[in-house]
């Protein structure tokens, strides 16, 4: 059974739905102390959401340079995937992981429900989903504005680096991008919710597609 | 250390704050919202220290991305 280690700092708060949301999904959850050294065994990673360390410095800063960031970033060197949800995705790009940061939202409103997301390409990351597929996915932050350099951007979307946008901006982002992936493809971040979107109670089940690309993708590591 | 929004980057915080102070009748044309950090270090010389407090300057109080620092007053 492939195991997915969710990591766990001082002011995580979804990391318990995203263990949930990795058994319901028929894997193995692991939760991972941010003190730890090593993944005990994990194939692959989720970085989850909430507000780790405070908010303090900038979101994300302080958790990146926590001991089992080390780790995530040795299992990602290995061609191990990773992903990142909310407060998980700032803590990819502050560790240098994934490209770009966030900053507070266009509007400094913290945004809080569904958001249409338009799928840009196909990817290993979204099994089932065609370019121009909609998924709909929650998302609830304040420091959720992408951003990075214009050149940098050009040079990930023609990498094919972006997965995901949003329908309608609700934050600021960059080119109106929601989810991004490392050069390699193995890492990807993105503010919106997938574990909060895996029971059909709960209005979509869209969550289900990220998840099942994060399973897929332990089992078939992405080559350097 | 001082870390401020780097030029030309939009700065949400600084901008809110334009908008209040032009509430309040100041017409102030920029507002760029930074922060200040005040370390102790413990060095052989002022040049060591300084060289320690741009290091941690560069790697962790402040992201190049979007952010530009300066060591000392």
């Amino acid at each position: 059974m492939t195991r997915v280690g969710v990591l766990v700092f001082p002011g995580s708060c979804d990391d318990r739905d995203a263990l949930r949301a990795v058994e319901l999904m028929g894997a193995e959850p692991a939760r991972i102390w941010h003190g730890d050294d090593d993944l005990g065994g994990a194939d692959a990673v989720i970085v989850p959401g909430g507000f780790s360390f405070g908010d303090h410095l900038r979101c994300g800063a302080l958790a990146a340079l926590s001991p089992a960031m080390a780790a995530v970033r040795a299992h990602a060197d290995a061609g191990g995937p990773v992903l990142g949800i909310c407060n998980g995705f700032q803590v990819l790009t502050e560790a240098g992981l994934l490209p770009g940061i966030l900053r507070p939202n266009a509007g400094l409103r913290f945004r809080c429900h569904d958001a249409p997301l338009l799928a840009e390409r196909e990817s290993a990351w979204l099994p089932g989903v065609r370019a121009g597929d909609v998924l709909t996915i929650p998302i609830k932050h304040h420091d959720g504005g992408w951003f990075a350099p214009a050149e940098q951007v050009a040079e990930l979307e023609r990498r094919g680096q972006v997965l995901l946008r949003y329908a309608e901006n609700p934050n600021g982002s960059v080119g109106s991008i929601a989810c991004v992936t490392n050069e390699r493809g193995n890492v990807a971040g993105l503010m919106p919710h997938p574990e909060h979107a895996v029971d059909p109670l709960l209005g979509s089940t869209d969550g289900r597609r990220l998840l099942q690309g994060l399973l897929d993708l332990a089992r078939t590591p992405v080559p350097a | 250390m001082t870390v401020r929004p780097r030029e030309g980057i939009l700065d949400p915080q600084g901008e809110a704050l334009r908008r209040s102070l032009a509430g309040l009748g100041y017409d102030v044309a920029d507002v760029r919202a930074g922060k200040v950090f005040d370390l102790e270090i413990e060095a052989p010389d002022e040049a060591d220290a300084r060289r320690i407090a741009d290091e941690i300057s560069e790697r962790v109080l402040s992201n190049p991305l979007i952010e530009d620092y300066r060591v000392g007053a």
